[in-house]
């Protein structure tokens, strides 16, 4: 653990610290986008890898000096920090299916155009058979 | 007292060495009780938001277009509207601001300091209050000024180049002409959103689309469980610091551990904030 002097110049380089990454974060967007210079726009392969590690720096630095997770119990940190690492499968599977759907939503709407066809002619079949049940005017909704 | 206490250690003479060991004797992650379950609570709130975060990625990525942040997020307050991301920095500025004062409540309560803790306490939740203060004016800003609703998301970018046929009475003038990918807002006049008519390349006649659906849902969904992540937060530290000026905690004798749990959440709120900052408004 560190003693009350040092603690304090570690508050301070942490201020400094996240207000200038968070900056150059800022700037990037700016820079990349065109907003500071005119017609110039950096390609999102580069900005975007470039804000998230800052970002990623930004949650260790807070997550190791803030909540002084750097002088905990190896185990603690472990037990907390372990589990986190089931969001990048998560991350991955997600992100995958969200492309997914993006690139097939011709395939999707046709399919989906499919299953109503098959849907309607089943409830139709169904409303025959418990056609005691199901009062007339309800019957055709389906469509 | 004393001699049933030797009577009940020989008695227990097999266990001698680890004496207590099922009542909580020993600590092998040196934290007591309450530290830990503050960190577990963190770790499935970091789980909550991660999800949060995750199905928003899912549904950006499936759409074709998504509303451009610099454009969406560029209002400051006094009427400037060409300021993009500016407001929302002052914001981060804020929170990153209101940690800092927090760490410096919890080296203050290490060494036993009661009116470090109080001050530097007072001016963590004015922080907070501030970003609730910001976090109200964008969202009015938001709701008031550019009628995005949750079912409802005028922001949309082009999908095809072509040349306005009308103005909005705003940034946009009839014959201008714009590009792929350029980002627009429909204003609400009048009970109605006003759908600008276009030409496209091709020559037909079109009027502007409204963005994806789920981006007003998503928006204050998230920021608004991180808001109220920020609110239950600012009623903590206020009684946290109501408990220290008291001098509960200076009697506990416990170097204001309670500060130290308060603080953790605290940076957490932070932490959710470098992600949701980094989704919404950087990428």
């Amino acid at each position: 653990m560190l003693n009350y002097e040092e603690g304090k110049k570690v508050v301070f380089k942490g201020l400094i610290l996240l207000g200038v990454v968070t900056l150059i974060e800022v700037a990037i967007a700016l820079i990349g986008n065109g907003h500071i210079i005119e017609g110039m726009h950096w390609p999102k392969w580069i900005m975007y890898p470039l804000m998230i590690s800052l970002s990623l720096y930004k949650a260790y630095f807070i997550v190791y000096e803030f909540m002084h997770m750097r002088y905990e119990v190896r185990g603690l940190s472990l037990s907390v920090l372990m589990p986190t690492i089931l969001l990048v499968w998560g991350l991955i599977a997600f992100a995958n299916e969200g492309m997914h759907w993006n690139t097939s939503r011709a395939q999707i709407k046709a399919k989906n155009s499919i299953g109503l066809k098959s849907e309607g002619q089943s409830s139709k079949s169904s409303s025959e058979v418990h056609s005691s049940e199901v009062p007339a005017t309800e019957a055709p909704a389906t469509h | 007292m004393i001699t049933e206490h030797v009577m009940t250690d020989e008695h227990n003479h097999g266990t001698h060495d680890t004496p207590g060991s099922w009542n909580g004797a020993a600590e092998p992650f040196k934290a007591s009780y309450g530290k830990l379950m503050m960190w577990y609570f963190l770790l499935s709130d970091a789980f909550t938001f991660a999800g949060f975060l995750i199905s928003y990625g899912a549904l950006r990525l499936s759409m074709p277009s998504w509303p451009l942040p610099d454009f969406v997020f560029s209002t400051l307050p006094g009427g400037i509207t060409h300021a993009p991301l500016i407001f929302v920095t002052i914001m981060t500025f804020v929170l990153i601001l209101s940690s800092v004062t927090m760490v410096r409540a919890v080296q203050e309560g290490h060494r036993g300091n009661q009116s470090g803790v109080v001050k530097w306490m007072f001016f963590t939740i004015l922080g907070g209050l501030i970003f609730l203060g910001c976090q109200a004016w964008e969202w009015t800003t938001l709701i008031k000024g550019e009628s995005m609703t949750v079912w409802t998301n005028p922001f949309g970018r082009h999908i095809e180049d072509g040349v306005y046929l009308e103005g909005d009475g705003h940034d946009i003038k009839a014959g201008q002409t714009f590009t792929v990918g350029a980002p627009y807002l429909i204003h609400y006049h009048d009970g109605h959103y006003n759908q600008l008519k276009y030409k496209n390349a091709a020559g037909e006649v079109k009027e502007q689309a409204f963005g994806p659906k789920a981006f007003g849902a998503l928006f204050f969904f998230i920021t608004g469980f991180h808001g109220f992540h920020v609110f239950s937060g600012v009623i903590f530290l206020l009684i946290i610091m109501l408990n220290a000026m008291t001098g509960l905690y200076q009697n506990r004798g416990n170097h204001y551990e309670m500060v130290e749990k308060i603080g953790l959440y605290w940076h957490f709120v932070d932490l959710v904030w470098v992600f949701v900052f980094l989704v919404f408004y950087l990428l």
